[in-house]
């Protein structure tokens, strides 16, 4: 049977089990737009390409699975970087397949026309220019494969039209492509890790983004209370251990609680899974964790060693090296060391002043307690992201979204909508800022158009709040473009794309009991949320110091 | 110090690979490649400068999808890129 690249690459994306993808058709995709005109596969039209990656990555993150974008050539193909290099950075399962002018105008500056393949390589995990519609046959299914093998990426598939357009005779179909599982570290590794675990006076238990399933999990939170062993979580690693669980102290760095930085200072043995010793998470590296032996379990051999020397490098899969870790390891108490966890989180608790119901920490709680656990988080970047970090309850992995390598504005909203996409029946709460928000606000028709449950809460300082923050303290107040001056009414804006809004402020009775009945319905809604404009996200390591240098008081009252 | 890969042949392997070197701030002094095989294969050789970072620089290089394999040739000492150079070039401007 003859078939056009179009369909040939329509039918593989079925066979790969994608329902659902994102994009925005253009000259160059139009082949694949008719093709996919009579697929079961739903398009969700995006409505800016960056839109478009980002809801493939909140299905993705989600999931855990790739999830796919398509954009078309040229100004199509740039709009997606950004959605591209952030998957990058935090390690994401994506298929982003672009347009391509036809092969024989490669080269002269065609319309629509930049070199995706070359605007792709540093920012992805591998990129493909398919030069044949048989091509794709093999193309396809492998980059599913290397976008989810070992640490996972984002892979690019530039498709010229040409490829879409050609027929040729297919009488097979390949297997789909899927991760291939990572080989498992020796016994006698897990073995010695084991042992000097449990040798440790005063362990921690270091989680990155790479341990966030659930497998990996139930492991660790299993250990850390066998072994007293208190744990700490980059921001891609929130919910892996229970906020609530004794031990945990929450997000280390930068923005970490203070006694969370103290007890790592004071650590004597750091095992560090998922995580890599980024410099938001270790402050001054020299000055991390100074007095202990590193122990790194990582699935990317390039991480051990490439910010912080290891001791003991495991080379594996988190959730694998974590079930059998904690298949060999014996109850353990630490009464001394447990003692010091449970006294440095009394001691140094996130500041909540009881009669500021507005305040950023307080809301964010308010927020935790009127929805689900398993209900699932997205955020923008800036002051509001690390408030959410530092308050939001999370008990579960793969329920914060955030952009943690990157930190794109922008990311909230499409990320929220691809969360909601691909998790039917669960609530999705974007949080963003007044800056960020509009970074992607078109989406809000998107969100519209699917009116899916989700929630965005605009925190709302009239500033871009983290850049205010770091003027204050570091450039000596002198504020230069971080004020917010003409904000649009955004409950109005929202209620134009035809999604319910209210603005909530101090003036509002019981603020947030409004807050509660703004999250009660079951569509889309948005909540203007007046703060205070210059709270500050305390404590805070300043960039460049080390961690146990933190500032817990306000620099200027 | 030489490096010796073996990368799969196609027209983006190279910018994969010289790519890295610019983008991580490592230092490339030279290099060489020849198609191997049926042409599907290419073997490179780098010069590169050793320093401490070495072994991430060859960690990274292994980690791109292209690179199949990859191993230090301290046989090959630095005339090597020299004695090529030379044999290239009729007139020897040694
Ligand atoms: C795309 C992009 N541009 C610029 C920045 C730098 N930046 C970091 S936080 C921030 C301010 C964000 O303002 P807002 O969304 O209002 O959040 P707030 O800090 O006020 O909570 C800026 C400009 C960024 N992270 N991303
Ligand atoms: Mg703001």
């Amino acid at each position: 049977m003859k078939l056009t690249g179009a369909i040939i690459l329509r039918t593989l994306l079925e066979r790969q089990g994608i329902r659902i993808l994102s994009g925005m058709p253009g000259g160059a995709n139009l082949p694949l737009y008719d093709a996919l005109h009579e697929s079961h596969i739903q398009h969700v039209l995006a409505r800016h390409e960056q839109g478009a990656g980002f809801i493939a990555q909140g299905q993705a993150r989600a999931t855990g699975r790739a999830a796919v974008c398509l954009a078309t050539s040229g100004p199509g193909a740039t709009n997606l970087l950004t959605a591209i290099a952030d998957a990058r950075l935090d390690s994401i399962p994506l298929v982003a397949i672009t347009g391509q002018v036809p092969q024989a105008l490669i080269g002269t500056d065609a319309f629509q026309e930049v070199d995706t393949y070359g605007l792709t390589v540093p920012i992805t995990k591998h990129n493909f220019l398919v030069r044949s519609a048989r091509e794709l046959l093999e193309v396809i299914p492998l980059a599913f494969e290397i976008a989810e093998s070992g640490r996972p990426g984002p892979v690019v598939v530039d498709v010229p039209k040409d490829v879409l357009q050609a027929s040729i005779e297919v009488s097979s179909w390949p297997v789909p492509g899927k991760g291939q599982p990572t080989p498992p570290c020796a016994d006698a590794q897990i073995d010695e890790l084991a042992r000097q675990l449990h040798a440790a006076a005063r362990p921690v238990l270091y989680i990155g983004g790479g341990a966030a399933n659930t497998r990996a999990a139930a492991s660790l939170r299993q250990l850390s209370q066998r072994e007293d062993l208190p744990s700490v979580c980059t921001l891609m690693g929130l919910g892996v251990m229970n906020a609530d669980a004794p031990l945990h102290m929450g997000m280390l760095g930068m923005h970490g609680l203070k006694g969370t930085n103290v007890l790592l200072n004071e650590a004597d043995f750091i095992f560090a899974i998922g995580a890599r010793f980024d410099d938001r998470a270790t402050g001054k590296l020299a000055e991390f964790c100074p007095s202990a032996t590193i122990a790194h379990v990582d699935i990317d051999p390039s991480e051990i060693g490439k910010n912080k020397k290891a001791h003991l490098a495991l080379i594996g899969d988190a959730a694998d090296v974590a079930e059998r870790l904690a298949s060999r390891m014996e109850t353990k108490r630490r009464p001394e060391w447990r003692d010091r966890a449970l006294e440095l989180k009394r001691q140094y608790p996130l500041h909540a002043p009881a009669d500021e119901p507005l305040h950023p920490v307080n809301v964010i709680r308010a927020l935790a307690a009127s929805l689900p656990g398993d209900s699932i988080v997205t955020t923008d970047v800036g002051q509001h992201q690390m408030w959410v970090a530092q308050a939001y309850p999370f008990s579960e992995p793969r329920t914060l979204q955030t952009s943690g390598g990157l930190g794109t504005m922008g990311f909230g909203l499409p990320a929220a909508i691809g969360a909601a996409l691909a998790a039917p029946g669960r609530r999705g709460l974007c949080v963003s800022g007044d800056g960020s928000i509009l970074m992607n606000v078109q989406e809000l028709a998107t969100l519209a158009e699917w009116n899916l449950p989700v929630k965005t809460v605009i925190f709302n300082n009239a500033n871009l709040g983290l850049v205010r923050q770091q003027q204050q303290l570091f450039y000596g107040g002198r504020y230069s473009a971080s004020r917010l001056d003409k904000a649009p009414d955004f409950a109005a804006l929202a209620r134009a794309f035809g999604i319910p809004a209210c603005r909530i402020d101090r003036d509002t009775e019981d603020p947030l009991a409004a807050l509660r009945e703004a999250l009660s319905g079951d569509g889309p809604c948005v909540v203007d949320l007046q703060i205070h404009e210059t709270t500050n996200v305390y404590p805070m390591v300043p960039p460049g110091a080390a961690n146990h240098q933190t500032i817990t008081e306000p620099a200027y009252a | 110090m030489i490096l010796e890969l073996h990368v799969r042949n196609h027209p983006g392997a190279l910018s994969h690979i010289t790519g890295l070197f610019a983008r991580r701030a490592f230092n490339l002094d030279a290099i060489f490649c020849v198609p191997e095989r049926e042409r599907d294969q290419s073997v490179i050789f780098l010069q590169v400068v050793d320093e401490p970072r070495l072994p991430q620089v060859e960690k990274q290089l292994a980690r791109l999808y292209d690179v199949l394999s990859i191993r230090q040739r301290p046989d090959l000492g630095c005339e090597f890129f020299a004695n090529l150079a030379a044999a290239a070039s009729p007139v020897s401007t040694a």
